[in-house]
């Protein structure tokens, strides 16, 4: 079970039984928008704030992953979830009516891999017979958090991402299904002292560099193992600095990388200057796009490895680093 | 004529800022105390009135303009009532403009929701 410095490859290798994506509009226009599960026109979701409309997004997606395999809340054992807000509250206020026994996280942009690593690794361990992931992020909220809330109307310099209105959830089990979660490599923080929040992508790209690899020891595989080696949200400038730590190391994964933040966006058509960011990012394009292929049999095994910058808006303003994180989750059809 | 003069100059000013805004990490908030700093150093070597005078609004509506205003505030306290001047001027003389905008701003938060950016 324990495999290498960092990773876990189960023995019982649980499944990843289904999975649900919520997003807003401007994630319906772009490349990926036929293929999430629900797409609300209305960014407010119906309710009074950006919060409530987190939340509201994060409910649906578990009740949607959660019907689609004919199963109740009830019959959930355990759910991991988190988002970018403090104290964690969009998941609270958002799963609070499902009642079923929580952990909430924080991995900012890394949560879906930290969640997916739980809810496997409770699985795996005998401790439940279905546990369901969860993460979110919305535009709204996240600026209003971390920058300035949008009434300000301030303007946003090319290099920041644009944080994705998005909610995933995952349903980890002992039922058949045909994609299993084969391994983890739980990240550790790596900080290159990087201060710089509008540039997320380079104060990540150390972090994914260093689960990427360390994965690839674990499981004594070479990036080719791998039809896609694919990160959250390091963006256009994260990734080319991800490419060149990795020459450095002598890894090249240029041919089979690929980052949520520049898939689920089209950065021509949609002014989303450096690509798509937040929890709710390699959520919803890991459930809409990723899983399918891995179900259809067009991918065989793939490395789902989000990254998160592990800041707060104190911690900023007090002239802290960013330090990074970065999650690997080993995907197999099955 | 002094609509136009109002209009160029103002937007040089804005045109000024926005290079900042584009061209370096500056933070806004940074950028709006270089504006009512620069306004005010530029009110006290006599600079901006006459400035103000051919501009009209085009130097007295943007922030430079305010910092002006602070300036002249505080000098004419200082004249009349000593050290304690210091104090009383400045916000004596943006009164007006800052409590407009909280009013103004007040009202339109009460009218208007924020709306997601496209």
């Amino acid at each position: 079970m324990v495999k290498g410095i960092q990773s876990i490859a189960f023995e019982q290798s649980p499944y990843l039984i289904s999975s649900a994506s919520v997003v807003g509009k401007k994630e319906g226009e772009g490349p990926l928008g036929k293929m999430f599960d629900m797409v609300e026109e209305e960014d407010l979701f119906g309710e009074n704030t950006w919060e409530e409309a987190e939340s509201a997004m994060q409910k649906e997606a578990c009740l949607l992953a959660i019907g689609k395999a004919h199963l109740a809340p009830e019959d959930i054992r355990y759910l991991f979830g988190g988002d970018l807000l403090r104290q964690g509250v969009a998941t609270s206020l958002g799963v609070e009516e499902l009642g079923i026994p929580m952990f909430g996280l924080f991995g900012a942009c890394s949560t879906s891999g930290e969640a997916l690593a739980l809810a496997s690794m409770s699985v795996a361990a005998g401790y439940g017979e279905y546990m369901l992931a969860v993460t979110s992020s919305h535009f709204g909220s996240a600026e209003k958090e971390f920058r300035f809330p949008l009434g300000y109307a301030n303007q946003r310099p090319l290099s920041a991402q644009w944080t994705v209105t998005g909610s995933g959830a995952f349903l980890v089990g002992k039922k058949r299904s045909h994609v299993r979660i084969t391994g983890v490599t739980v990240g550790k923080i790596v900080d290159y002292g990087l201060k710089d929040s509008q540039n997320m992508g380079a104060c990540m790209a150390p972090a994914a560099c260093d689960t990427i690899i360390r994965n690839l020891k674990d499981f004594d595989r070479v990036p080719e193992d791998y039809n896609r080696i694919i990160t959250g949200d390091l963006g256009y400038v994260g990734q080319s600095i991800l490419f060149d730590l990795m020459r450095g190391k002598e890894y090249d994964i240029k041919k089979n990388h690929m980052d949520c933040g520049m898939t689920i966006f089209d950065q021509q058509l949609q002014d989303t200057h450096a690509g798509g960011s937040g929890c709710g990012c390699a959520a919803t394009t890991l459930s809409a796009y990723i899983l399918p292929k891995l179900e259809r049999g067009e991918w065989q095994r793939v490395l789902f490895v989000p990254t998160g910058a592990l800041m707060s808006t104190v911690s900023y303003n007090e002239g802290a680093s960013v330090p990074g994180i970065a999650h690997g989750i080993v995907l197999e059809h099955c | 004529m002094d609509y136009i003069n109002a209009f160029w100059i103002g937007g040089l000013i804005c045109a000024a800022v926005q290079i900042l805004l584009d061209r370096t990490k500056l933070m806004p908030g940074r950028v709006m105390v270089l504006l009512v700093c620069t306004g005010a150093i530029l009110g006290a070597i006599q600079i901006y009135q006459p400035f103000q005078e051919f501009a009209g609004a085009g130097a007295s509506v943007p922030l430079l303009g305010f910092g002006n205003l602070l300036w002249k505030g505080v000098k004419e306290a200082v004249d009349k009532e000593g050290f304690i001047g210091i104090f009383l001027g400045g916000f004596k003389a943006s009164a007006v403009g800052i409590s407009a905008a909280l009013v103004f701003s007040y009202l339109a938060s009460l009218i208007f929701d924020p709306k997601m950016k496209k």
